[in-house]
Order: C-alpha cells, then structure tokens, then sequence
C-alpha cells in the first residue's frame, strides 16, 4: 500500500555525508536518496568505501559532517532517542553473519522478537519456524550457528534481520564467499521478500551477477572522487555510461583494457 | 483506508450465517505491529463459541505479512485442536504468495516436543568418564609434543622463535612488577604487623624479621607471584591461543608447515620459566622491605639489625628451594594456559571459559604442588 506522500519524501535521505578516518577522508560530501520499495545497490571497488556509508546509514559509524534522515528523522545529528527509534525499523544482514555464536539458529532468531513483541512461547515458536523456512533452513533450528555451512549461516543471519520485519533492510555483501547456485538463491529470496512484503533494500556488493539481478538502481562509489560517480539502472550504466570505470566495472575489465 | 499511520488497524467481525459454521473476517492490515492484540482478540473471541467450522474470510486484507500467516496459523491450530474444520477463504493473491512462502498450507508448525527423554544416570556417568578420558588423552598428547619439541629446541635452538619468547617474557615479567611488587611489599607489612603483636609479648621484636624473611622466601613468595602471573598471564595465553584456535589461524600454521606446540606453547614455557623466579626474587625483596618499614617504625629495631637478622635467618638453600618451586609453577601456568587454549572449540563464549579454566587449574596445580614440596622437605 503505497501512500503518495511516501513517494515524494525519499525514505532515506544522505546528505552530504563525510567520512574520515583520522586524517583520511575516505567519503567526501555524498549525498542520495533511498525511495520506498526500491532495491539500491552501493557497488565500487574495493577500499572505496561502500561498507563505511553502509555502517554510516545504520549509525554504527558516528560523523556530524553531513546527515543522514530515516524517515523524516537525521540520526546524525539527532539525539539518541531519535537513533534507538530508527533502530526499530531496520534490519541489518552482516557480513559474516554475527549470530550469536553461543546460541541456536531459533534462539538466535527469537532474540530480537522477544525483545519487541509481545507473543506467546507457543506462537514465538511458530513465528521462528516460519521465519527460517522462509530462508529454506526450517529443520536447522536447533543448529548451533558453527555447525552450519557458510550459505546456511548467511541465510540464519537473513532470518534474524528479517525477524521484526523492518521496512528497510541493509545486506553488507549477502552473497560474498558463496557459491553462484547458494548465492543466486539468496538473490531470489532477496528479491521475494522485496515483492512480498515490501522491504525496502539496501545492497552492498560487487558481484556483477547479483547486481544485474537485484538492482533496478545502483549508485557506484570511487576512491579517486571519494564519492559517488554512477547512479542508475545497471544494465543501462553498461552501456551507455560517460564515466569508462563505469563501463570497465559492469564489463568486468581490467584498467589497461579500456578504450 | 488505513495507510502506514503508527497503530496498524485489521478489523475482526464474526458471523454466524448458520448453526454448523462461523465465518471469521479479517480485514484491513494484519502485520508485525498488530498481530499479538489481533492473536489475543480472536482467540479469546472463539473460545466464548467454539466454532464446528470456522471459515476466515481475508478479502478485504490489503496487507499481509508472515506475522499475518503466524494469526492464521494460531487460529488453525485453536480450531483444529477443538476437531472442528479450518478453511481459509477468498485469500487475496498478495496474501497466498506470503503463505506459500512460509509453506503455511502443508506444515502447522506444531512445536515439536522438545523435551527431551530424561536420560538414565547411568549413561550420564559414562558420558562424564568418557569426556574425562578424552581430556586425559589430549592432555598427555599434549605433554607428549611439548616434550618433543623441547628435546627439538635443544637439538636445533634456531627453530625455537626467541623474537616471541622475549616479546612475552616483557608481557609475563616486565609487565608484572609494579603489581607483584605492590602486593609483596603489602604482605610483608601485615606479615610484619601481625607477628610483631605477638613477639613483642615475649622481647623477642627481633624475629619478626627472621619470619618475614623465611615465610617469604620459601613459600609465600613463590605462591603469590605463581598467582599473579596464573591470573595475569595463564589467562591471556588460554585465551589468545583460544581464539587463535576458533579463527582457524592454527589450522594455517599447521598447513604451512609449523608445530603449533613449537611455535606458540615453547616460547610462552620459556619465558614463563625465566621470567617467574625473576618476579619471585622481586616479590621476596618487596616483602622484607615491607616488613622493614613496619619493624622500623613501630618495633625499636634499627634497620642495620634488622637487615643483619634477615641474613642470618635465610640460607641460600631456602631461596633456591623457594626459586625452584617458583620455576615449577611457571611451567604449570604455562602448560595449563596453552593447553585450555588449544582445546577450544567452537565460539567466543569457548575463549572466556577456557580462560577461566585455566585460571582455575592453574591455581589448584600450584597448591597441589606446593603441598606436595612441603611433604618432600619435611621427609628430607
């Protein structure tokens, strides 16, 4: 149910936004908007910084430079009540998964249920079942997270992110270290649960094959800009874009192959 | 029309078109927000008139998500429990594509018994002999290849990796004598002060500063560094050796070539070897000048006598039977703190355990074997 006030006011808006490490600066006055529904996908090369404006937009990294608005509300420069509410809404897939490694895959799940929703054990229960059969690992429940495969892992940590159902989900690299078939079923299942329950997504990558996938928009960061110098839809970026780090990325060619 | 305002609102009307069946419509948003109240309504709804046949009529659901099919799955299970029929009814397309998702139609989720069968005491007390034989084996193992790769380190000393074994006897010693030093010196004053109450009753002030000085060098030195060092550096080599372990960073050492035992356990035994009776010597030191200050203040011993009394009462058999034994604590810390190291498995919360364990073994080693030498001197 799509509200048309929602589709003027973005529902992520950076602005901005720098980052630095000591005396580094690693994102130089970014800015951008997320909208409702969408799936954005922040690709670059590595060490450009597309994990830092992913810990920036979720508030693990901290700056005052620039803001950062979820919903209307800048968890910048808010205060931190502001930031625990904006919590409340999102989601956050880690890299290597995070769960929690002295807990089952079901503990691990019901962990932030419990926390914020009132339901009975019996409905908890059923509520967690249906969370990770969702993400194909219903018989796995009882599974310590080091008894897991890597894709399986990843796909637990997607069940706990998913576990309140935020409106906006953030994926830090959902399919690094799989393999193409486990990582393009963690692409469908991406996708599903974005038509499905409306989810909006927030992508980093840098595989080409889940980007042509997943994204209707990509925004592409660079280090020599330290910032952005794409945005887009991706097949379109391929062919036509001005920018030949642009084409060379979506091509898969190395620098001295350029035109 | 209900839009994403903060309290989501579904609407629950029940009808009873005829004796045999109840139609139970939901309409509006059935989501994260609301489903326990709507759970909690329903449920308590139904129970007033246990339904024979309970149709849920979801035309008018305009959103729906798995919290939605978690409502439906309780109300299922509510009916079925009661031998009365469930039927879902004009499901809207968005709302079957959710359900089918969390494969609503063929599992109930029933929670399976989880309770275990209680298991016969018999079979727990050989799992519990089992694990004990386990951890003797690997303990011995253990043993074994740290016996190896001393013997290797004497044949070919280059192997042994000093680089490390000087970075952790600075971690082991260095770092450790202010706080070793503190604690002695404190020990001494009250071992000072207390027997001092005592002997003055008698004339004799002037042993206070034999006491001190053999109480320390030849028991309580050695034991209060051995615990310092149990709890400073016992702990850190458990937990860096576990961690190491879980990061799989042992397995790369293993592949390339290196003896995990050489290449971690010798260095930190060597220092903790060399460094241990160093800390002792430093801690007997502390507590007599401890026990100086106390005598020279408060006894009208001059500190000429009582430093003369301190020579008198110690031999140079009591400090190396105190250094001995202080040399073998260090070897204890050293063994138990990479061996709980290395037998960690699995996450983080493995690391802190096996610290704590081997804090714990270590300090129970250290009295065991100091009982053990004050039996060996008394038969001496």
């Amino acid at each position: 149910m799509n509200n048309a006030k929602s589709d003027i006011e973005p529902l992520i808006m950076v602005r901005q936004l720098t980052s630095e490490y000591g005396d580094q600066v690693i994102l130089d006055k970014v800015s951008f908007d997320v909208h409702k529904g969408e799936i954005l996908v922040i690709l670059g090369g590595s060490g450009c910084g597309k994990t830092t404006l992913l810990r920036h937009m979720v508030g693990l990294n901290k700056t005052h430079k620039g803001s950062i608005h979820i919903e209307g509300h800048d968890i910048c420069n808010g205060d931190d009540s502001i930031y625990q509410a904006a919590l409340k809404k999102i989601g956050i897939l880690f890299q290597n998964g995070a769960l929690l490694g002295s807990m089952t895959v079901s503990e691990n799940v019901a962990l932030p249920i419990i926390e914020n929703a009132r339901l009975s054990k019996q409905a908890l229960k059923r509520l967690v079942r249906m969370k990770l059969t969702m993400v194909g690992l219903g018989e796995y429940g009882h599974y310590l997270p080091s008894e897991l495969s890597g894709g399986m892992r990843k796909r637990a940590a997607l069940a706990r992110a998913l576990a309140l159902n935020p409106e906006i989900l953030f994926l830090d690299e959902p399919s690094a270290g799989l393999d193409p078939i486990t990582s393009a079923e963690i692409d469908d299942l991406i996708l599903m649960i974005n038509r499905n329950i409306g989810t909006t997504m927030v992508i980093v990558t840098h595989e080409l094959a889940s980007i042509f996938a997943l994204a209707k928009r990509v925004i592409m960061l660079d280090k020599s800009v330290k910032g952005i110098i794409a945005d887009g839809e991706p097949h379109h970026l391929k062919q036509h874009s001005d920018n030949p780090l642009v084409r060379q990325f979506f091509n898969r060619e190395s620098r001295n192959q350029a035109i | 029309m209900a839009t994403a305002a903060s309290v989501p609102v579904c609407t629950i009307t029940i009808e009873q078109p005829d004796e045999a069946s109840t139609r139970l419509s939901l309409s509006g948003r059935l989501e994260s927000g609301n489903a326990a109240r709507v759970i909690e309504d329903v449920l308590s709804r139904l129970a007033t008139h246990p339904p024979l046949r309970l149709d849920v009529n979801l035309e008018r659901i305009h959103y729906f998500d798995d919290y939605g099919s978690l409502v439906l799955q309780e109300i299922r299970h509510f009916v079925e429990s009661r031998k009365a029929a469930f039927q879902l009814i004009n499901v809207p397309e968005h709302v079957e594509s959710i359900l089918s998702l969390v494969d609503f139609h063929h599992q109930d989720y029933l929670p399976t018994n989880s309770k275990k069968k209680p298991i016969s005491i018999f079979v727990r007390m050989g799992e519990a002999v089992i694990i004990q034989l386990d951890t003797f084996k690997y303990m011995t193992s253990f043993l074994g290849s740290v016996s190896i790769c001393l013997v290797h380190g004497v044949l070919h000393p280059r192997s042994i990796r000093w680089g490390d074994t000087i970075v952790y006897m600075q971690k082991t010693g260095v770092d450790a004598v202010p706080i070793v030093a503190l604690i002695s010196f404190l020990l001494g004053l009250i071992m000072a002060f207390v027997s001092s109450m005592q002997l003055e009753q008698f004339g004799a002030g002037i042993y206070v500063a034999s006491l001190v000085a053999l109480s320390m060098v030849s028991e309580f030195g050695p034991i209060i560094t051995a615990i310092i060092v149990a709890g400073r550096s016992g702990s850190a080599y458990a937990a860096e050796i576990g961690t190491m372990q879980i990061s799989e960073e042992i397995d790369a050492l293993f592949t390339m070539g290196f003896q995990p035992t050489l290449f971690l356990a010798i260095p930190r035994l060597i220092a903790a070897v060399i460094v241990v009776p160093v800390l002792t010597l430093f801690s007997d030191v502390f507590a007599i000048l401890g026990g100086l200050v106390v005598s020279s203040t408060m006894l009208d011993l001059t500190v000429g006598t009582y430093i003369t009394q301190t020579l008198e009462a110690l031999t140079l058999f009591e400090l190396m039977w105190g250094l001995m034994k202080s040399a073998v604590f260090a070897v204890l810390i050293a063994l138990v703190g990479c061996l709980r190291g290395f037998q960690v498995r699995g996450g983080a919360s493995e690391v802190g355990n096996a610290a704590t364990s081997a804090v714990v073994s270590s300090i129970f080693l250290i009295i065991l074997f100091d009982s053990i030498f004050a039996v060996i001197r008394s038969y001496w």
